[in-house]
């Protein structure tokens, strides 16, 4: 049990290092020009939606890797 | 490099003494005011003082001023304004029971000091990628996380000594981290936080004499995360404070909405006969990093403080190995 908790740190921090490798390189370059002066605001507004699907998506592989971690554990 | 080391010795030996000269009047008050909770893990029925985050607080406050009349940054005002906020709303929800709302809401509304002081940075900095910039979303960020760590502080807050000796794991971790990027001067205005949470250790440790509260806990967590977003290392912060993290991930996931602990209606863990904790095959309950860990097996509140402590070791090793791979690119 103890090392399925060291497990899960171990994969919730490799989760964290590679998804945020995706948001450098999915959001670093991402920029818009061509609306005038709200251009930083439709690409926030962007920035934003692909961050939270980002989020969407690392919480549902952290939540499948709970489940295949601790099965055992989770029949409560 | 004298003009840091003196501040340093100076704030730490403060932050140190005041919660360790204060707690003890502190108790004595607190105790004759009838200010005292049931320790629910005793058998026989122990009253503990509550709240300790009077003298968190204050220790936090007198180090820090005299930090800023170092340094005069923005960045110390925010945190003084930010934890003392955040000390004020536990105090409340110590005082009074509040709804489910009141603390996050509340505790997105502390952290607009850090905002309106301008003392963020909107690159977002990760490990090996470098940085990003997001100027919007990082105002969100700042938003969400003083609520966040906040509240990840205040729901480990369930064992005696938990809270306060995983803050000082935690955040000796994350002041190593700021001196490792170099990040000198937030790095020694962190200290305090380290040494506050040390010298309440002692007597929160187990047989507990006080319990920090909500206004504690929540002090300890705002401050944790202001020092991360001024300290431009939010990400190596979240890395520190995993194993909290993953107690609110599992409570969250398993309850499946934001709900206060007393709204909870099944026990995720129960005591054996020679008052071990053991955890319940309730399945209304909710899954918390406590009932994970039990799941091995009944073990005594000292055992399962240990295991918690030792899962703060390794995350703060992960964080300081995610420090020296920001000077990294790929």
């Amino acid at each position: 049990m103890k090392f399925g908790l060291y497990g899960f740190l171990f994969a919730m921090w490799s989760l964290i290092i590679i998804g945020g490798g995706m948001m450098v390189i999915l959001l670093g370059p991402f920029s818009i020009q061509q609306y005038g002066d709200f251009h930083w605001i439709i690409a926030s507004g962007i920035k934003v939606s692909v961050a939270l699907i980002l989020v969407v998506i690392w919480i549902l592989i952290l939540s499948k890797l709970k489940n295949y971690i601790f099965k055992k554990e989770l029949k409560f | 490099m004298i003009d840091l080391i003196i501040p340093a010795i100076i704030s730490c030996i403060l932050a140190f003494s005041v919660v360790y000269f204060t707690t003890p009047p502190l108790i004595k008050i607190l105790v004759k005011k009838n200010y005292t909770v049931k320790d629910m893990n005793k058998k026989q029925d122990v009253m503990v003082a509550r709240p300790g985050g009077i003298s968190i607080i204050l220790a936090i406050i007198v180090s820090e001023i005299i930090l800023y009349s170092f340094f005069q940054l923005n960045e110390i005002i925010a945190i003084i304004i930010t934890t003392t906020a955040a000390f004020a709303i536990g105090y409340v929800d110590d005082r009074k029971v509040m709804g489910g709302w009141f603390k996050p809401v509340t505790l997105a509304v502390a952290a607009l000091p850090i905002i309106f002081l301008g003392t963020y940075d909107s690159n977002l900095a990760f490990p090996l990628f470098g940085d990003v910039q997001i100027p919007l979303l990082y105002l969100g960020l700042i938003i969400f996380m003083i609520p966040i760590t906040g509240n990840t502080i205040n729901s480990i807050d369930v064992l005696n000594g938990v809270a306060s000796g995983f803050m000082v794991i935690a955040s000796f971790t994350l002041s190593i981290c700021l001196f490792i990027l170099g990040n000198y001067e937030i790095a020694i205005v962190s200290l305090p936080l380290g040494f506050v949470s040390l010298a309440f250790y002692k007597y929160h440790k187990i047989p507990s004499k006080i319990f920090p509260g909500d206004s504690g806990a929540l002090a300890f967590g705002a401050m944790y995360g202001t020092i991360a977003i001024v300290g431009g290392v939010e990400i190596i912060a979240a890395i520190a404070l995993l194993p909290a993290v993953i107690n609110s991930f599992l409570f969250l996931s398993s309850v499946k909405r934001v709900v206060e602990h007393r709204q909870i209606k099944g026990k995720p863990v129960e005591h054996t006969d020679d008052f071990k904790l053991k955890a319940t095959t309730d399945k209304k309950a909710p899954v918390t990093l406590v009932r994970l860990i039990l799941a091995g097996g009944p073990l005594t509140e000292k055992q399962v403080g240990f295991v918690i402590f030792k899962l703060g070791i390794f995350s703060g090793m992960l964080a300081i190995i995610t420090a020296f791979m920001m000077g990294v690119s790929l």
